[in-house]
């Protein structure tokens, strides 16, 4: 928490963070965020540009390529001063991928995994690794759907070792619960020693 | 087919021209390092605020509660890159205050991981 001294008041501004849902179009991402999210999932949009830098107005915008990107999120208010955005990946639209500010800061990123569609969730697993962004991988068990080892997975997906893969449901709050705490544990590993707090 | 043509245009270009207007056509805000969670709270005034839209009177009057910038972008019904041109604004006339950009953009440390574990465990 932070106090801002301006002329009129002292008024206190709460410190967030924000875990990003990532995979594959209906592989769950909303469902994870609406089970353990203190509100039912907002969404907003962004419009992204192709040519983004450097644009101060709109004169000359014909030229170039907007595309909106969905996004959805949900809330965990940890305490008055700590809050905790869960952003749902646009799971439709490749172009979700320009997006860095999104991860930008974030504690990490579930990728959620159908194991019926395993090749949906490449790209995501790429955007993270590239950006060395902390991640885990939790393969949502859907009804009817073979069940594979973790090993299975990790293969599969050219997983690297040491990128933690769980079970989840996204459906149950206790086993979204656990997925965070897996991603947050995870993410606390990859703090450099000495690095301040 | 001129008829469908124009009609085509308006729709098109309707929602998108609306917002703008909004923001004097601007479509980078000053404080371009706010975030998507970012939290924003107004600055209680007993003056009577002039000089800015009745989208920016509504965010004043939702933040009086802590607002990330994702969910008042939600709440206005507005893109995420109109919205902090509105809110960077506010900032500059200090209507509004937001955690510093150098404690907003840095990744969380140790302490501050271990306070939202200790959070996500307790729901």
């Amino acid at each position: 928490m932070v106090s801002v001294h301006s002329n009129q008041s002292s008024t206190v501004v709460p410190e967030s963070v924000k875990i990003l849902v990532a995979g594959g179009f209906g592989v769950g991402k909303t469902t994870l965020v609406a089970s353990v999210s203190e509100i039912p999932p907002l969404s907003t949009e962004e419009l992204l540009t192709e040519a983004s830098t450097g644009v101060d107005d709109l004169a000359g915008i014909e030229g170039k390529t907007t595309t909106t990107v969905a996004l959805d999120f949900g809330r965990i208010t940890i305490s008055p001063r700590l809050v905790l955005y869960l952003f749902g990946t646009p799971g439709q639209d490749r172009f979700w991928f320009m997006w860095d500010e999104l991860a930008r800061g974030a504690i990490g990123a579930i990728v959620l995994i159908d194991t019926r569609r395993l090749d949906t969730s490449f790209a995501a697993i790429d955007f993270f690794e590239r950006r060395e962004v902390p991640f885990i991988v939790a393969v949502n068990n859907f009804d009817g759907s073979h069940h594979y080892e973790p090993d299975e997975i990790r293969s599969a997906l050219a997983i690297k070792e040491g990128v933690p893969i769980v079970n989840a449901d996204a459906r149950q709050r206790d086993s979204s619960k656990l997925a965070l705490i897996k991603l947050i544990e995870h993410a606390m590993t990859k703090i450099p020693e000495g690095a301040p707090a | 087919m001129a008829d469908n043509d124009a009609e085509w245009f308006d729709e098109a270009a309707g929602p998108l021209v609306r917002p703008y207007a909004m923001t004097g056509g601007r479509t980078r805000p000053g404080a371009s390092w706010l975030d998507v969670a970012t939290q924003v709270v107004t600055v209680p005034s007993t003056v009577e605020r002039v000089g800015i839209g009745p989208e920016q009177h509504a965010i004043l009057e939702m933040c009086h509660r802590a607002l990330s910038v994702a969910e008042i972008a939600h709440y206005v019904n507005v893109p995420l890159v109109v919205v902090k041109v509105l809110i960077s604004d506010l900032i500059d006339r200090g209507d509004v205050v937001v955690r510093p950009p150098a404690q907003a953009l840095r990744a969380p440390g140790r302490e501050l991981l271990q306070a939202v574990l200790d959070g996500v465990r307790a729901l």
